[in-house]
This record gives C-alpha cells, structure tokens and sequence, in this order.
C-alpha cells in the first residue's frame, strides 16, 4: 500500500452513520459520495489548507496550516508528514513541527528551507500559496522534552535543524524552565539565521537560555573540537542535537568515544533495519497474492526476506515511517524488530520493512 | 509437430530479432511512463467522479421506480455505471496502473470493485496467472476458465457438451462465475492451497456477496417507498447487473478467444525471452474495433493486444500507442488481431459450439500486419506559387 495520509478525529456520532451509510455504497465509502457535494466532508484522510507562508531567510518559509478537521495534538519537537500532489503524483515528506501545541485558531505550522538540490523543498518554500490543499501524515518522533526536565542541557543545531530545537525551546519557556540551557546554533551568517531574531530576544528575556551563534562564513563549520571551549561542561549535561546527516553523525561517533552515548538526542531517522543482527523473530512467510515462500533468519524482516526470495515488494523508507510496505497479516503473527514486540493481530496491516515473522506467518501481499 | 496452417511466430523469430522487439517494446512502456502526469490524474480522477454522480442520480431515479420513466432511466444510468465501474475503473485500479500517482484512495493494494469477486483473489488469479501464463493452455486457467472448452488443444470431456448451454448462464451470472473461478478449483484439488487460505477466501467471497446482495435486493429497493416500488427497484437492479455482466462477459471473451487469437503449449514457451513474451502477449489476445465511446465503455480493453504488452499502463493511453504496436507488427511481420465486436463475438460462439464437440482444429490465423492501403496521396512538395511548370489549363 502507499503512503497514506492520518486517519482524521470525528465524532463516534458520525463513525456510525459513515459505517451504516456504507449499506448502500458499498465497497465504496459514504465519504466518497458525500465528497461529491463538498470535498471537506471526506474523512478518509487528514486534510489541512494553507493559510499563510512567511519567509523566515531568504530561503526558508514557515507553512502555517488550518487542519480540515481536529488536531490530534503534538509534544514540541516532533514532526509531521506532509503531502502534496505534484504533476499528479502524490509525495511525501516529514518536516518538524515549528507551532506550539494548542495553538489558539488551531493552526499548526512547519518551517522549511530550501535545498536546491531537493525535490520538494523548493516547491514548499517558492510555490506554495495560501489557499493550497495538503494531506496531512501522523505525528511521529522521539526528539522530545522528558517529563522531569534536567538540570543542565545543551542543544546543538545547525542550519534548518533549528526547527525541533525552537519548539523544544519555546516549550522549555512556556514550562517555567529554572535549570541551565546553552544553545549552540550554527548558520552561516548572523541575517540566515532561521528564528535568528526570535531566539536573539529570547535570549534576553528567558534567564536559563544563553545562545552560542557559530556563523560558518567566518569561522568554518562547528566542529566537536570547539565544544570544549564553548561549553566545558558539555559531558555533564543531556544532550539535544539535530542538524545535517554528517554533522549528526559526527558528533554521535565524539560522544561514544569521549562522553556518555545515553545522554544524547539525536533527531534523525533510524538507521535501516530489517537485514538480519537482532534476535528477534524468524520463521516461514507465505505471500499469497505474489505466490511465494519466503525464510527469515531471527532479525530478518517480511520484506527482506521476501526480497531475497525473489518476491517484488513495494517498499519506501524501510524504517516503519511512510507505510508504503505493508501488507494485510492472513494468519500468524509478527514482532517489531525496533522493539521485539508483538505487533498487529490477524486481519490487520503490517509493516513489513520493520516486522519480523514469529513463526510461520501468511500475509496478503 | 502440430497442424496448425500458420506457423505460431513465436518459432519464426531469431533470438537477436526476439532481443530487438523486446527493446523496441520496452521503449514504448517507458516513454509512456516518463510522460504521466497530471493530465492522466485528471482523467481517472473524472471517470471515478462520473462513476459516482451517474450511479448516485441512478439510484435517486429508482427511488421513484414507481414511476415509469424513472425506472427506465434509473436502470439504464445504473447499468452504464456498474459497467464504467467494473470496465475502466476496477479493472484498471486493480492492475496497479494509477499506482504511479501514489493516491491511496485509487491503488491497487486499496480498491475494491463493485462485483462479487474480492480484490484480492482476482489479483492473484487474473494480475498474476492469466497475465503471465497468458495462453499457455494448461497453465493459464482463462483459457477456458476450467469449465468450457475453446482450444482444440485442450483435452475433449463428455462435460463439455453442455457448454453451449451453461455458456448463457455464465453470460448472465459472470461475476459470480468470476468469483468462483478466483479460487482456483485446480490448486485445491491438487491441495496446493492450505485450509486455512481457502477458508479464508471463502468468508471473503461471502462477506462481499453479501454485502453486495444486500444492498441491490434488499436496502435500495426499500428506498423506494411502497411494494410495488421495492419490486420495480429490485428488478432495476438485477437488470443492470445482468446487463453488466453480458457486456463483460462479451469483451472479455472478444479479448482472447476469437479466431486470431494464438494459444501456446509449454513446450512453446520452454527458455522463453522477454522477447518470446512480449510476441505471446500480442499473437494471443485480440482487439475490438470501435468508437471513443467503445473503448470507455469496454475499460479499453478494445485494445486488449496494448493491454497485455503493458497491462500496467494507464488505459487511456492504449489508444495513442496502438499505431506504434502496429508499426512493429508490420516491421516484423507479426499479426495485430483486431476486429469488428460483432465478428469477433460471433467467432467465439461458434467456437463455443463447435469445441462443445470432440476434435477441433486451430481456426485459419492471420497473416503479417499490413497497413490498409492509403490512396497514394499526391507529394504537395511545391506550393501553388512556386511550381516550376504552370498549371494546365
């Protein structure tokens, strides 16, 4: 199946009518008719339309968006798929969350920069109007505040990796913060800073929050060596990084050396997983529309398995983000292979890029 | 060696011959692909719209059966919408060929047709046997779909003199004959199919059947306020699923069983090139000729040859190709099988009625394409003005 957008909230009310409804339109659903007298009336998937975009630089916008229907609510620093149609064909992709929860009109928002190279960046930040439909994907992502703050953090970001650490900030503000926070951002000048000006006075009004400005045009990029000078104490304190894949990875490799790994956030995607190493699962699938058996060694997901058997899978992230992969689960059952865990029951669609099979397992693909 | 007058092509052709179709085919598929776009969006996104307006009026019509004029148009709307439904839309969706636009409403791994057979068997059976098996007779169950016989080559049983018969009442039942046949009689005997599968598909089929069942019979026609309206509905919506099921039943059967149409042994096909495949999918399925309307109507499948070199390709976009088809046939003296819809459905009783009977030869198949002569246009290659040698008189 491809990627798809949330289930949106409604009222228990307008479940059961959609689902009595469906007497007369099936195997069609009621949304699809009524859809024919207002678009907005489908509830198959999330919606929300674009009410404004603001050019944060010269080349990043922030998106702000009015959800068709209600907000599921987010934690700061998680993120959100979001779906466009682009010469027909749908495509996705997961930008951070820039609003703060509850927002007042129930608007939410992202902030995206420009990557020339990207496909759909430019789109965001230069095509994008007001007016503009978009689906709407889950709110996913770990990269949040715990419940019991700690006493002394350090966020490092750089370029448009800013954007979960604003929201981790704002939160930080809005939650009366009493510890110690020092932020170290890097940009290549003072005037392509995203939120520049915002974090700037907030830095003179919130007392916890000292910010470190590292301008890459003057002083290269920030590397793991500066951080002795800039923050001394960095092995001490719990840890918020996001920014570019090599930087991320970087500094990943210093902590492991040199610091305590555990005391590290990182907001990237897992690495690809699926292909054998945990001890987790293994068994026999039989994939029952393409007509082939597949064995998975413990570690081995569905996909890969039924890869190496020869099968033709659809497949899009591999990291149990976009859901392109799944397949209804016809008999047995499976294990995350992020979390060991049994996951979905028969009769209900798995992911087949992150689940492995415990034992011997048939499912609809 | 067989005797068949007209030697199968798919044994006249080199292996460097085979490599070059093979290309020349491929390089259609792919300039088709890099060309989808929005405009193609557009089109299946309005055939589905037209589908649910003309079905939802239709059903509105009949809620006033009562009325005469009401019903006839309401059976009429109903019956066109069911056929748009099953023809150029569940058929296509199924077969993956809008999965390019990534729009999990209209995917083959999300749609499910308004026919009694459920989406996932017929994927396997049709997507995946009859497509890759097309007419290799003992391999691929549509030829003959188990129970009737129209290939000589396939083996003669007392059964089969009925066929004729039975014929109609698959003709007027096909989409339960559809569902039947989805589970695959062969395989259950032979028990390749566990328990658990079989029981599975069973419950799918009886849960769609019954969904569908009652919403024709029973919830739409108490819609329509009195008995005698319950009646009128009820029997508005039997027609249009029978007149739905003798327009599929006819093209489909049009798709491979008329005279031109090859079938393969699997001795043909033995260390068979993607070549060799390509030219099995063009000799063994036959086009209906016909209008715009036609092929809209019949899910484009009037161009059944284009739909099995490229069943995933948009339908809407068989049309276009169809001359280039013909171009390489006519490069590689190759048959491109077309014909009148009512040749080719004559051709495929008579077939019916004879193969009922012992014996049988392979029906005389047709030579090379050749494009029908042209009046030799005149080469306009000086305008008036220019002409070296004045006009007389």
């Amino acid at each position: 199946m491809v990627e798809k957008a949330a289930e949106p909230r409604i009222s228990p009310v307008r479940k059961r009518f959609r689902r009595a409804a469906q007497v007369f339109t099936t195997p069609f659903a009621a949304d699809d008719y009524l859809a024919l007298l207002d678009w907005r009336l489908n509830t198959r998937e999330a919606t929300g339309v674009v009410v404004e975009k603001r050019m944060e630089t010269e080349d990043a916008a922030t998106i702000v968006i009015r959800p068709t229907h209600r907000w599921p609510g987010h934690q700061p620093g998680q993120y959100l798929r979001l779906g466009i149609l682009l010469d027909g064909k749908r495509k996705w992709r997961a930008y951070s969350l820039t609003s703060d929860p509850e927002h007042p009109e129930g608007h939410v928002s992202v902030t995206i920069k420009r990557d020339t190279e990207g496909e759909l960046s430019p789109f965001f930040v230069d095509e994008m109007e007001a007016g503009q439909t978009l689906y709407l994907g889950d709110v996913e992502g770990q990269f949040t505040l715990p419940d019991k703050l700690p006493g002394k953090m350090l966020m490092i970001s750089a370029g448009s990796g800013i954007t979960p650490i604003w929201a981790l900030l704002r939160e930080l503000e809005r939650r009366q913060y009493d510890g110690e926070v020092l932020h170290l951002h890097g940009a290549r000048t003072a005037d392509d800073m995203i939120f520049g000006e915002a974090l700037r006075e907030m830095a003179e009004r919130f007392g916890p929050y000292a910010l470190h400005e590292h301008h890459s045009e003057d002083k290269g990029r920030v590397k793991t060596a500066d951080l002795d000078d800039i923050c001394p104490d960095w092995r001490d304190r719990d840890v918020f990084l996001s920014g570019p894949r090599e930087m991320i990875d970087t500094f990943e490799e210093h902590w492991n050396v040199e610091g305590e790994a555990d005391r590290l956030r990182t907001e990237r995607f897992q690495p690809v997983i699926g292909e054998g190493g945990e001890d987790i699962g293994g068994g026999t699938v039989k994939f029952r529309v393409t007509d082939c058996e597949a064995t998975c060694e413990p570690g081995i997901s569905i996909l890969v398995g039924g890869e190496q058997a020869g099968a033709d899978l659809p497949f899009g992230c591999r990291m149990g983000i976009c859901h392109t992969c799944v397949g209804r689960l016809a008999h047995g059952r499976v294990r995350d292979l992020r979390t060991g865990e049994i996951e979905g029951k028969e009769g209900e669609m798995v992911r087949t890029c992150v689940t492995a099979p415990d034992g011997d397992v048939e499912i609809e693909l | 060696m067989s005797t068949e007058t007209v030697q199968n092509p798919i044994h006249r052709l080199t292996k460097e011959q085979l490599d070059e179709l093979a290309d020349e085919f491929q390089k259609i598929h792919d300039e088709v692909f890099n060309d989808l776009g929005e405009h193609d969006a557009k089109y299946i996104h309005s055939i589905i719209e037209l589908h649910r307006r003309l079905g939802a009026v239709s059903r509105i019509f009949l809620m006033a059966s009562r009325y005469p004029p009401a019903l006839v148009l309401g059976t009429i709307g109903l019956s066109a919408a069911k056929i748009l439904e099953n023809m150029e839309i569940g058929h296509n969706v199924l077969h993956g060929q809008w999965d390019w636009m990534n729009d999990p409403n209209i995917h083959s791994s999300t749609w499910d047709w308004d026919t009694a057979s459920p989406a996932a068997a017929w994927k396997h059976s049709h997507n995946y046997v009859h497509h890759t098996f097309t007419q290799i007779v003992g391999k691929d169950k549509d030829v003959g779909y188990e129970i009737m016989r129209v290939d000589p080559k396939q083996k003669w049983y007392p059964f089969y003199l009925f066929q004729p018969l039975y014929n109609i009442v698959l003709m007027c039942f096909f989409e339960w004959g559809v569902a039947l046949h989805d589970l695959n009689f062969e395989a259950i005997r032979k028990g390749e199919k566990s328990k658990k599968q079989l029981r599975d598909e069973l419950k799918a089929i009886g849960l769609k059947a019954r969904r569908q069942i009652v919403k024709d019979y029973i919830a739409f026609p108490l819609l329509s306020g009195s008995r005698k309206g319950f009646k009128r509905t009820f029997w508005a919506n039997f027609t249009a699923n029978i007149v739905r099921n003798l327009w599929s039943h006819a093209i489909i059967f049009c798709g491979h069983f008329p005279d031109q149409a090859f079938t393969f042994t699997e001795e043909d096909v033995k260390d068979e090139t993607r070549g060799g495949w390509y030219v099995r999918q063009l000799v063994g399925a036959a086009n209906i000729e016909g209008s715009p309307f036609f092929h809209v109507m019949s899910g484009n499948l009037g161009y059944q040859v284009e739909h099995h070199l490229y069943p995933d390709m948009p339908s809407s976009r068989y049309a276009e190709i169809a001359p280039r088809v013909k171009e390489i046939c006519a490069k590689y003296d190759l048959p491109y099988n077309t014909g009148p819809f009512l040749q080719q459905w004559g051709m495929v009783q008579r077939t019916i009625a004879r193969l009922a009977f012992p014996g049988g030869k392979p029906r005389p198949k047709p030579g090379p394409w050749r494009e029908p002569d042209k009046q030799p246009e005149r080469e306009e290659r000086f305008s008036r003005e220019e002409q070296p040698v004045p006009a007389f008189p």
